[in-house]
């Protein structure tokens, strides 16, 4: 990550072109899956894994230190806890209001659809921020590693 | 048929050039190609969401990961010799996986287990339940799936413990 080699030196010119192109469409096309799964292919786990790419690739091009500060460590390491707490809470949610555990019909007794809708659209939040949350910890923990040696 | 074929000689070519190849960037690149080209198999098939699945992480994410740990390696693998005893587990493996292959159904066989078993059931209510919903994969996944969707998350978190447990090396001890 730290290295300067001059080979990655002259790469970056290219790097940073193509990555300040491309970045903000990978981010947003994971939002798109992550929102859209209900109508297309895609869902929680696709959108999480491209969202943290996008984050990757950034912290490729820029350095483990600028993706730290846009999503740092600890903020990330807690958001992958609360990923799996959005979904658990969502089952523990319907079992409040009188379903069984993650029956999402119970959010809107009328309208078992809508009320499915709902519980899915909340667990598969919980699932694309878990996924993205894991993904960018394991990067980090083992990007991280290089450092110690260049200090 | 024929766009199947091309494909499946690309994928094979692929798979020669990543064993072939010393040079690890080319070969992350390229097992990156081969998650695309098995993406575009899975969509002939009608798999969209297996296919989107695999593009998503083996071209994506697995390759970024792939050139994250690149940066802190070498970028040459070191030239092994020959050794026959791996080409022959590689060759007998993939033969007895090639004759479990007979035993499968034909492709979109109509009496096949998978179209036979609960297939029929969830393709019925699916429409009934989640009205409204014109992805079937997801409500079935979320909301009939939803224990094992919850195990899967929790799998991924657990993942990701492990690997904070393994390496962790939080600020604390920088400062010390």
């Amino acid at each position: 990550m730290s290295t300067k080699s001059p080979m990655r030196m002259r790469e970056k010119a290219i790097l940073r072109l193509v990555g300040k192109g491309f970045v903000p469409f990978i981010l947003l096309f994971a939002l798109y899956t992550q929102f859209h799964g209900d109508f297309g292919p895609g869902g929680g786990f696709q959108a999480g894994v491209i969202f943290a790419a996008g984050l990757v690739v950034y912290g490729l091009i820029w350095g483990l230190e600028a993706v730290q500060r846009l999503a740092p460590p600890l903020l990330v390491e807690v958001l992958a806890a609360i990923g799996v707490l959005l979904y658990g809470g969502t089952g523990v949610a319907t079992m409040l209001l009188g379903g069984n555990f993650l029956e999402y019909g119970a959010f809107v007794p009328d309208h078992t659809a809508h009320g499915q809708h709902y519980g899915l659209l909340a667990i598969e939040l919980g699932v694309g921020i878990t996924v993205t949350a894991a993904m960018l910890v394991i990067y980090y923990k083992f990007a991280g590693r290089a450092l110690p040696e260049d200090a | 048929m024929p766009i199947e074929a091309v494909l499946f000689a690309m994928l094979i070519a692929m798979a020669v050039a990543v064993a072939k190849l010393r040079d690890l960037y080319a070969c992350a690149m390229l097992t990156g190609i081969f998650s695309l080209l098995s993406a575009c198999l899975f969509t002939l098939m009608d798999a969209v969401d297996v296919a989107y699945t695999e593009a998503a992480v083996g071209a994506g994410i697995s390759t970024v990961l792939f050139l994250g740990t690149l940066s802190l390696t070498d970028r040459a693998e070191r030239p092994q010799k020959f050794r026959a005893l791996p080409v022959l587990v590689v060759v007998v493996t993939g033969a007895a996986l090639m004759y479990g292959t007979l035993d499968m159904p034909a492709y979109g066989d109509p009496e096949a287990p998978a179209h036979q078993h609960v297939g029929p059931d969830y393709m019925a209510q699916a429409p009934v339940e989640f009205e409204g919903i014109p992805n079937v994969v997801t409500p079935i996944l979320g909301s009939w799936r939803g224990y094992d969707t919850f195990g899967e998350t929790t799998v991924i978190f657990t993942a990701a413990v492990g690997v904070m447990l393994l390496l962790g090396r939080r600020r604390k001890k920088k400062k010390e």
